[in-house]
């Protein structure tokens, strides 16, 4: 399966049985220099659009809504080191965390990058 | 929706694909290339600004001593002690004491030249003309832009332009004729670097800027850069780090009042809330502005609440100014704390996402003033 979307500007990609989230390049630039990212704890149990992860750009403090149900199973620490690995690499190195979906219905909902890339306009 | 108004650079700004923001009435750059990029760029080489929505004003009178006079019955500065060619920091008071704006002024010979902030200027101007008129002529100069030129790499940039601007010590004022343009310069600025304000007529303002940025060393910097170098360098934003419930002492200004204007000066008092200013310089005041150093990476930003320990207690204080000092490489702020705790060193805990996170109170400037004095 390829990337999806949503329209909160995050990023999922399956990996094994997990799926890596993480915010766009679009959102990053929107942003701007990320300076401060807090993750969840590994093993928290999340629910769709429950705030899990905090980002702090130069402009602003954002919030990123978990995209499904499920449990942290790994967060990227090396974000905390070097919060601007969002902005040089959104959809690679700057990942945010891994989770174990209980509840994949709500994927269907979301954007391939065509639909995306039109959402952004 | 109202209009946004423009300065004589904003197509400039917009064909340089600035971001652009509706700031005190005006449609503003927030950011060019980013806010990092712009901040760091600005402490190592040089940048350029934007400063066109403040606003200038000249005050002319029989003379320079006149104007002075009746313009020291609005600022508790020594206006009259200023010598020709220099500038010095003012503030307007109200009958309570509290600051209704900061300023420049300059003794530009036979008159006084003012330079307000964007979000007071109408007010500013309908004090002064209420104030001074008709002794003394209060002109709004709205036809020329003011650009600002930041950063160590300035002086080399504008000295190539006309070099009378590398005899200018910080704080001087001089006219100075730069790319064909009659301009009007002072050594200072607002980022904590040396650098030059420059007073230059609208229709010559977008070809001045074009020439300045030709210069490899030079940026544009839009105002999100801008607010992130005065914060690391200690000054206070106008409505955010002091206001009209602030006075001078509390707000730490307290070098801005010269002796000459203080209890027991020679021209003591004379402008609005003395009273309470001078009161205050004396007794001390019961709060405090600070820097202040959060411990962890999570910039603490302005309305942020502080207290004394980790848990209960009273609100003690509030973050005024705070974010990410990209020189500094931390976050930074300012606030206001008890005066019994704005010793440096002391930690106070600021409350963010429920919960509260040690800050150090710390020496401003959080980075070190680089003019040349």
């Amino acid at each position: 399966m390829e990337m999806k979307y949503t329209e909160e500007h995050e990023w999922l990609l399956p990996e094994g049985d997990l799926m890596v989230v993480g915010i766009t390049a679009h959102a990053a630039e929107q942003l701007g220099d990320v300076v401060f990212v807090e993750l969840p704890d590994v093993g928290t149990e999340v629910t769709k659009d429950e705030e899990v992860v905090v980002i702090e750009s130069v402009k602003a403090a954002s919030d990123i809504l978990a995209p499904l149900d499920g449990e942290i199973v790994e967060v990227n620490e090396a974000l905390v080191e070097n919060p601007g690995m969002v902005n040089e690499d959104a959809t690679g190195a700057g990942w945010f965390f891994k989770m174990k979906v209980s509840d994949a219905a709500p994927l269907d909902d979301y954007m391939d990058e065509a639909g995306y890339k039109k959402f952004i306009g | 929706m109202t209009d946004l108004l423009k300065t004589p650079l904003h197509a400039l700004h917009v064909e340089l694909g600035a971001k652009m923001v509706p700031f005190t009435g005006y449609d503003m750059p927030v950011q060019f290339a980013g806010i990092m990029g712009e901040h760091l760029h600005t402490r190592a080489m040089a940048g350029l600004f934007d400063v066109s929505h403040m606003g200038q004003v000249i005050l002319r009178g029989e003379d320079y001593a006149a104007v002075a006079a009746a313009f020291e019955t609005l600022v508790p500065v020594n206006v009259l002690g200023l010598r020709e060619g220099r500038q010095r920091y003012g503030l307007f008071t109200n009958d309570r004491g509290g600051i209704l704006d900061d300023l420049m002024f300059a003794n530009r010979g036979d008159h006084l030249f003012v330079v307000v902030n964007a979000a007071c200027k109408e007010a500013d101007i309908a004090r002064m003309r209420a104030a001074l008129e008709p002794e003394i002529s209060v002109t709004y100069i709205e036809d020329r832009a003011l650009i600002a030129l930041q950063g160590p790499a300035a002086e080399g940039v504008l000295a190539a332009m006309n070099p009378a601007a590398a005899e200018m010590r910080f704080m001087d004022v001089a006219t100075l004729e730069l790319n064909g343009a009659e301009c009007w310069v002072s050594r200072s600025g607002y980022t904590g670097e040396d650098g030059y304000e420059i007073s230059v007529p609208a229709e010559a303002a977008e070809d001045l800027a074009r020439a300045l940025l030709a210069h490899e060393d030079v940026m544009p910097i839009g105002l999100g850069a801008r607010d992130s170098l005065r914060l690391e360098a200690g000054l206070c934003l106008y409505g955010h780090d002091i206001d009209e419930d602030t006075l001078p002492a509390e707000g730490g200004l307290v070098w801005a009042i010269q002796k000459v204007r203080r209890a027991g000066g020679e021209r003591e008092g004379g402008f609005p809330g003395a009273k309470q200013v001078l009161a205050q310089i004396v007794e001390g005041p019961e709060r405090k502005r600070v820097g202040l150093r959060p411990e962890g990476r999570a910039p603490m930003r302005e309305g942020v609440e502080l207290f004394a320990g980790t848990e209960g207690g009273e609100v003690i204080g509030k973050i005024t100014s705070g974010g990410f000092g990209p020189t500094v490489g931390g976050p930074v702020a300012m606030g206001y704390v008890p005066a019994g705790m704005a010793e440096p060193g002391t930690v106070v805990y600021g409350e963010l996402r429920g919960k509260r996170l040690p800050l150090t109170v710390t020496k401003l400037p959080f980075v070190a003033a680089n003019f040349k004095r």
